[in-house]
């Protein structure tokens, strides 16, 4: 399969802030792909590498087996709060994309603003956050790039407007064939649209792959408290907290918990998400009545 | 055409929703032989939801002998879901039944079977996912 993007020990430094370290990814073609994380892991920082708008410190990024140049016409960016010229209108914004891009769809651009209800003599700083968000959406798909990186593009929409919004991304998804990566803090929507997730906390990667490989490979466990050396040596634990009789845990196993002292459960994208980020905060937390 | 939706709080796979809904349309008769399925860009354009979860769907009712696609055209329904396996139930209640004695004889409370059946019904589907 080929690769949207591989970033080998990607790092990036803002002087001495490290805002993105030893990052090792391998994101493929053809799938549409959530980041998630939270304020200041690097989401924006690894977006703004792989379309070109910053440079790595360190490490190797390629991405369409290419490496990132920004104005790229392979690769397309809808930034964070989809910013656009409040000043001109719907119109001006498709002439200008025309202009700066050779490979402009125009039928494509016009079709989706009509689709949408956008109005082409209206000025884009009096359009409201959802038809901002379209518009934005709208100029970055006509280019036709095989990559389209969107950070956090519905964060500031109301319900209605986010999922609106996602249809008209997994429209452009099939009927473009692009490879797509979002930002998201609602991971809810991130699973219904996608189909390989990132997981980045404190500038590193947690965990990155299938949606469904991860929900079938994450459990938790609930059982008598047993201390790490005595667990299963197959499972990866991602999260643990134990009190003086009880362990909970959330393990990463591809085998099945066949061990009956454990209770295990499924978890949902949601619970796997946040037991990285939990679990990367330090060593497991320490719940009172114990040591 | 039939029109799907999802239930997120459900804990149920996307493509299970989808094809338990086409299932569904089928042993109502909403679906009959020759009806035409929504494309993917239409099911994705109105839930909202990956293409290729779709596709899984999809690509699941054609393994099962339910839909056909034709390249160009479109997936079609090949079969209806009569109510006939209606008949087989009352045997495998029986079996069931028997079970449960069984199960109750070997000491097990009612939670305790219940969590049996269900971990074990669990895994077998997903084996066979």
């Amino acid at each position: 399969m080929t690769s949207a993007l591989i970033a080998e020990n990607l790092t990036k430094r803002y002087g001495r802030r490290t805002a993105l370290s030893g990052c090792t990814l391998d994101i493929p073609a053809g799938h549409v792909v959530g980041l998630v994380g939270p304020n200041g892991a690097g989401k924006s920082t690894l977006l703004q590498l792989a379309c070109g708008l910053l440079e790595p410190t360190a490490g190797r990024l390629e991405v369409l087996g290419e490496r990132p140049s920004s104005g790229s016409p392979r690769v397309g960016f809808v930034a964070q709060d989809t910013p656009v010229y409040g000043g001109l209108t719907v119109a001006e914004h498709l002439r200008m994309g025309a202009h700066l891009n050779p490979s402009w769809d125009r039928p494509l651009a016009e079709r989706r603003i009509a689709q949408v209800g956008l109005d082409p003599t209206q000025k884009a700083g009096k359009l409201s956050g959802g038809q901002r968000a379209q518009l934005a959406l709208t100029v970055a798909a006509a280019k036709r790039p095989d990559l389209l990186l969107l950070d956090e593009p519905v964060a500031a929409l109301d319900p209605l407007a986010r999922r609106t919004f996602l249809q008209s991304l997994m429209e452009l998804a099939v009927e473009q064939g692009m490879s797509i990566v979002m930002s998201s803090h609602l991971v809810a929507d991130l699973e219904r649209v996608c189909d390989h997730l990132i997981v980045l906390v404190a500038s590193r990667v947690r965990v990155a792959g299938d949606v469904e490989e991860l929900l079938a490979g994450h459990h938790r466990l609930v059982g008598p408290r047993r201390d790490p050396g005595e667990l299963n040596a197959g499972w990866t634990v991602v999260d643990e907290s134990r009190t003086d009789v009880q362990s909970t845990l959330v393990v990463r196993s591809t085998a099945p918990i066949d061990d009956p002292s454990w209770q295990a459960d499924r978890l949902d994208l949601e619970d796997i998400v946040l037991a990285y980020m939990s679990g990367a905060a330090g060593p497991a937390r320490v719940l009172e009545g114990q040591r | 055409m039939i029109e799907f939706h999802l239930e997120t709080r459900s804990g149920v796979a996307p493509y299970l929703q989808l094809i338990q809904q086409v299932r569904h349309a089928l042993r109502l008769g909403v679906l009959k032989e020759g009806d035409k399925l929504p494309t993917v860009k239409e099911v994705v354009a109105q839930v909202a939801i990956n293409p290729n979860t779709v596709s899984k769907a999809y690509r699941e009712l054609e393994y099962a002998g339910l839909v056909t696609a034709r390249p160009g055209l479109g997936t079609f329904v090949t079969r209806t879901l009569g109510d006939d396996s209606r008949a087989k139930h009352e045997p495998l209640r029986r079996e069931l039944e028997r079970w449960l004695v069984e199960a109750r004889a070997a000491g097990l409370d009612d939670e305790s079977i219940e969590a049996l059946f269900t971990s074990a019904f669990r895994a077998f589907s997903e084996a066979r996912a």
